[in-house]
């Protein structure tokens, strides 16, 4: 297990993939649930890189992609969180399972 | 870096990464999760380092620790009055995150290891010790100009977007010659009242 190749850095990304979903459908937070969308988003851009790192031809496009998975997320962040506010100003409760207002 | 000292860095920035990421999970204070996510977001940066994307790492550290985790400290701080969110309880739906966690674990590693298998260890095609950030320019410049430009334009509607909805008034709506002549310091319409039961049916 010296030889660390791609594969290693794959098993990471699946288990930071897996810990975002665990903590997405676990908490009642909605700055909570964006921590693990925020894990998922990492684990993805992870795999991108090591797929350009690990490739046949030099590329750097994986790092490309991966700095528009950063951008997103950072635009994301930014919506999301602003629309908890309102969640918060609105409804007074920041829990995804109470706003549920079009369902009744 | 000899195959030894790149073996131990990896560990432990994969160590890093993942360690956090469990106590995220079985914490429920919101804030500990917050600081708990700053280890984990240390970790990739370390392993895109590890991967030779020294401007990504840099980009991570940056964008992700400087910039969105400070963000959702302020998220918690201003909305820390909610009830529940300190000492929240710390699960729901524990069983099927736990059934969906574990299999898209197995499942992703079954994909990578099969992915990986048939060449071994691929060698690394990048020298490690070249900074990538010319040749990440030059791509954005050239092949990616028009992504670029579009993410841009995002970029510009989710700043517009979220400077609009984080508004501290409720009066969206109201054009402003309807509200020319009256006081509106406050909230027009008071907040709806909220119980367990949501609104009204």
């Amino acid at each position: 297990m010296i030889a660390v190749g791609a594969t290693h850095f794959l098993v990471v990304a699946a288990l930071l993939f897996a810990l975002g979903m665990g903590i997405i459908i676990t908490r009642r937070n909605a700055i909570a649930v964006l921590v693990g969308v925020e894990l998922v988003l990492n684990a993805a851009a992870l795999n991108f890189i090591t797929f350009s790192r690990y490739s046949t031809v030099p590329n750097v496009d994986g790092q490309v992609v991966a700095i528009f998975v950063i951008i997103l997320a950072a635009a994301e962040a930014a919506v999301a969180l602003a629309i908890v506010l309102n969640l918060y100003h609105v409804l007074d409760t920041v829990h995804v399972d109470e706003a549920d207002e079009l369902r009744d | 870096m000899s195959d030894a000292a790149f073996a131990l860095a990896f560990y432990a920035c994969a160590g890093l990464a993942v360690v956090p990421a469990v106590a995220i999970l079985l914490s429920s204070e919101i804030v500990r999760q917050a600081f708990w996510l700053l280890g984990t977001l240390t970790g990739v940066a370390g392993l895109y380092l590890l991967l030779g994307a020294d401007f990504l790492g840099l980009t991570q550290v940056l964008v992700y620790i400087g910039g969105i985790l400070i963000l959702m400290l302020f998220g918690v701080m201003l909305t820390q009055r909610a009830k529940g969110t300190y000492g929240q309880a710390p699960t729901t739906r524990a069983w099927p995150a736990g059934l969906i966690g574990i299999g898209a674990t197995l499942m992703l590693a079954l994909a990578a290891v099969a992915a990986t298998a048939g060449s071994g260890r691929l060698a690394p095609t990048l020298p490690a010790t070249t900074g990538t950030t010319r040749g990440i320019g030059e791509a954005l410049m050239s092949g990616y100009i028009l992504p670029f430009e579009m993410v841009s334009i995002v970029l510009l509607a989710a700043l517009v977007g979220a400077a609009f909805l984080a508004r501290r008034s409720t009066e969206v709506a109201a054009p402003p010659s309807l509200t020319a002549g009256a006081a509106t310091a406050g909230p027009a319409t008071p907040p709806a009242p909220a119980g367990p039961a949501g609104g009204q049916p």
